[in-house]
């Protein structure tokens, strides 16, 4: 058998494993990384990327659909529109080679060695990998896993056929006339609602009394109306039990059963760590549930074995595993690196959109402080109305007696680009007066931000 | 201008290497003839090596702590440089403690003109006001904790003064320089870091001979009391009457003649026992080391021929040891050639103690606190001054019956000091 021997295996080229692997690489390490499908994992090729291709194919759908049904609020006609989806799935398509292409010629200007194959341990330290042209053992010295998640499949209802995950949804041939989706977190939403604006009537059902449970309802309150607007019906603590001739088979919150017909019954019910296949029992490693346990540093309970990104836990974020993947290669390469990151932004690409940093007012409550909100809202934003999109707003939390920042959340169209600002501010340990005192560049949405640090602070300008 | 090399002298008798322990000089100091370079060590004493000439010192050779053999060459100065009225003639002072120098304007030195002047450090103008923040994360911009890591600073334990807390880049310096600082709050607080001091000089010989007694040696140890009343009340008889002569007497003196007695009953103990060779030299004469402390640490000068001195010379000899090797004035011979040796802390010399041989001897006697102890006399509990002797053998070559007949004897001897001035 062919035998490689290395400093630093990676296993998995997602943006935790491909970060670490490039890193590595810049570092000198002598870096060999794994993978079984597509370099630049979920996130690149069935996840992020793709789904942002296919929102954004829909929103301008949904503004030629407006304008056609004259319902534009400055004007706007258009005839009927049409959308050719096996087009615009070519159009993303090609946006997701061109990063693969990407991801692939940056770890080789690394000079890290990339193998296409199923890694299996064999011990800590050796890895065999089976590729086309047979098995090849791989030595090293660390051994970082990055092997990702993958969508939960619901045993009353198997994915094939009409039973679709996130992926298969991201490469449809046509737009589904009837859309079920089975959960109402953040990928459900994304798509379903994106489905909504090309045209499909969508059901979502969710077991829970409430539509993207992670967040506050505050928060989720204008996608909640926007859904609403957009036609499409939410079925709050149902239960989806099967599939039955073309229908999803419900069981409603007053316990009646439902019957939803649908071309396309799409299972958004969360992601499971890809741990399985892997020979990790060789390890035996020690695990928080189905995930790998990690240290401060991303170490497992084995030496010189790492784990990040998805299989180590939640948040389930490619940017946290750019992260872990980055502080990895460094403590491989010797350099004193430990976790201390202060927030880990999250965005729904939902309509609007919402993004999250650090703490909301309610979990800085129930951790014991004492805190002060501010709170702005896009319907006193000149921006927000030149762009017609007065729903949301923007809401700072600090802590009540030194004024420091734990956390900011908003809500609207177009804010996922407020979360560097945020994320900036928390990191940098920015007090309501820094946020207050830095100039805002006017007219945009940014303002809202500085307006809610001046509420908080009890002097806001514009409410 | 010619360069002179400085070469290490000989600093003793049969002395081939000695250890670099202080440089009272750095390359650019000016020195004049005789200004000390700096201070070797050998095995037991410290000498300051002057230098030969004046000008300018342009290289020194090895750091604090290698050992340099006698003729190498350990500085070199370029004669001829100009040496102004204003040279420094305690080049010392250069070296004063950090802390001085941050607040104190380096002194101008004529020489050389290129050498720019050390920027006085400002003494930071604000403390760290801010209570460390501990268990929750500390407020830092990411720049700040990076730093921070490597340089293996806990941020946790740094006060920040910026808005809210947040710990500056300034507050992060200044805890790296001068670690944590401040007022103190109302509450404990805890130290981090660690102090690194080299093991130099006096304290790594202290160091080996130690290791080499404790590893080579298998002690044992008897500890025994003594009745020193009537020993007491014969010292302060002598003690009453002054004489500018005479020295006043302490308690060692008398365990010194005690000693002489005893060994030379059993002359096997006043020995050096060379095991490499596998032979104890019994020596006639009895060196009786004594283990005093120092500022700079443990040394043991010793009273040669105890058994040709009397009490009084005895502790003569005690005393002007003792000075000299407090002031670091004892000379090598005054500091070697021990047979044996006595330790005592004095006040502080506790109820027992195993003492460490002085390799290699084969006997220490250590001496304990003197205390009024009620003893039983038969009828009736008595006060009496009593005071342990916990004296270690070296279990090779004496056995416990040996040692337990040495330290009996010891016992019998102060307890009746009249026979310790017997003519046996």
């Amino acid at each position: 058998m062919d035998e490689i021997a290395c400093k630093l295996l990676v296993i998995g080229a997602g943006p935790g494993g491909y970060v670490c692997a490039i890193k590595a690489g810049q570092l000198g390490l002598d870096t060999v990384i794994v993978e079984q499908a597509k370099l630049g994992g979920s996130c690149l090729n069935v996840g992020c990327i793709p789904s942002k291709a296919l929102i954004h194919v829909a929103d301008e759908y949904d503004i030629l659909t407006t304008a056609a049904a004259g319902k534009s609020a400055y004007g706007l006609t258009a005839g009927a529109p049409a959308i050719d989806l096996a087009q615009a799935v070519s159009w993303k398509d090609d946006i997701v080679r061109r990063l693969n292409g990407g991801v692939g010629a940056l770890l080789r200007k690394a000079r890290v060695k990339i193998i296409h194959g199923q890694a299996r341990f064999r011990d800590g330290k050796t890895v065999v990998v089976e590729t086309e042209t047979g098995a090849r053992v791989i030595r090293a010295e660390a051994v970082v896993i990055a092997t990702g998640s993958a969508p939960i499949e619901l045993p009353s209802m198997a994915f094939g056929g009409d039973v679709i995950s996130s992926s298969e949804a991201l490469c449809l041939a046509e737009v589904p006339k009837r859309l079920a989706v089975v959960g109402a977190g953040y990928i459900g939403l994304e798509l379903g609602s994106a489905f909504a604006k090309l045209g499909s009537k969508v059901t979502v059902v969710e077991t829970l009394p409430r539509i993207l449970p992670l967040y506050d309802q505050e928060l989720t309150g204008p996608v909640a109306k926007r859904l609403a607007e957009l036609g499409v019906e939410v079925l709050l603590g149902a239960q989806a039990q099967g599939v039955q001739a073309g229908a999803l088979k419900v069981k409603t919150a007053d316990g009646n059963a439902k019957r939803i017909v649908a071309d396309k019954v799409l299972v958004t019910v969360g992601r499971i760590p890809m741990t399985t296949g892997l020979g990790l029992e060789e390890l035996v490693l020690d695990m928080d549930g189905r995930f790998i346990r990690i240290g401060e540093r991303c170490e497992t309970s084995m030496r010189g074995v790492y784990a990040i990104g998805d299989v180590t836990g939640e948040p389930m974020l490619a940017h946290r595993a750019m992260a872990q993947g980055e502080m990895v290669a460094e403590i491989v390469a010797g350099l004193p690196r430990a976790w201390d990151k202060r927030c880990i932004p999250a965005i729904c690409f939902t309509d609007p959109e919402i993004v999250t940093a650090g703490l909301s007012p309610d979990e800085a409550r129930s951790a014991g402080m004492a805190v002060k909100v501010g709170q702005f809202p896009f319907s006193a934003s000149g921006r927000a109305m030149t762009r017609h999109g007065e729903g949301g707003f923007i809401r700072v939390v600090a802590e009540a007696d030194r004024q420091v920042v734990l956390g900011i959340q908003a809500v609207g169209r177009g804010v996922s680009e407020l979360s560097a600002a945020f994320g900036l501010a928390i990191e940098m340990g920015a007090a309501l007066q820094d946020i207050a005192g830095t100039i805002h560049a006017h007219p945009t949405l940014g303002e809202g931000f500085q307006e809610a640090a001046l509420k908080a602070l009890g002097h806001a300008i514009h409410i | 201008m010619t360069e002179h090399v400085v070469k290490l002298p000989d600093v003793g008798e049969g002395v081939a290497e000695a250890e670099l322990v202080e440089w009272h000089v750095k390359v650019g100091d000016i020195v004049r003839e005789d200004d000390p370079l700096a201070d070797v060590m050998t095995d037991k004493a410290t000498v300051e090596i002057p230098s030969p000439v004046g000008g300018e010192v342009v290289w020194v050779g090895g750091e604090i702590g290698d050992t340099m053999a006698v003729g190498s060459a350990l500085a070199k100065v370029k004669v001829g440089a100009k040496v102004g009225k204003e040279a420094k003639a305690k080049p010392a002072e250069a070296e004063a403690p950090a802390a001085a120098a941050d607040v104190t304007p380096p002194k101008e030195a004529p020489a050389p003109p290129a050498k720019p002047a050390p920027k006085p450090e400002a003494t930071p103008a604000r403390a760290n006001l801010a209570r460390p923040t501990f268990g929750a994360k500390p407020i830092a911009s990411p720049a700040v904790r990076l730093e921070a890591r490597e340089a293996g600073v806990d941020l946790r334990q740094v006060g920040g003064t910026g808005p809210g807390g947040r710990i500056t880049r300034d507050d992060l310096q200044a805890f790296v320089k001068q670690g944590p600082t401040g007022p103190s709050a109302p509450g404990l607080t805890p130290r981090t870091g660690i102090t690194e001091v080299k093991v130099v000089g006096l304290r790594r010989r202290i160091a080996e001979k130690m290791a080499l007694s404790k590893s080579r040696i298998p002690h044992i140890t008897i500890v025994e009391e003594v009745n020193v009343t009537p020993l007491e009340d014969l010292r302060a008889v002598l003690n009453r009457k002054t004489n500018p002569e005479r020295p006043k007497l302490t308690l060692l003196p008398f365990l010194m003649r005690a000693m002489v007695k005893a060994l030379a009953e059993q002359p096997g103990l006043n020995a050096l026992f060379d095991d490499d060779a596998g032979l104890i030299r019994q020596h006639a004469g009895v060196h009786i080391g004594i283990a005093i402390q120092t500022p700079a640490g443990l040394v043991v000068p010793v009273v040669k021929h105890a058994e040709a001195r009397d009490i009084w010379n005895c502790a003569a000899e005690l005393v002007r040891l003792t000075k000299r090797a407090r002031d670091g004035t004892a000379t090598r011979v005054e500091l070697s050639g021990s047979t044996i040796t006595i330790t005592s802390l004095g006040p502080l010399g506790a109820i027992a103690t195993t003492p460490v041989i002085n390799y290699p001897e084969v006997a220490i006697v250590g001496v304990n606190r003197m205390a009024i102890r009620p003893m039983w006399d038969g009828t009736a509990f008595v006060p009496r001054k009593m005071m342990n002797l916990s004296s270690s053998f070296d279990h090779r070559v004496i056995d416990g019956w040996d040692a337990a007949v040495f330290v009996q004897r010891l016992k019998e001897l102060i307890e009746n000091p009249a026979t310790l001035f017997l003519d046996s």
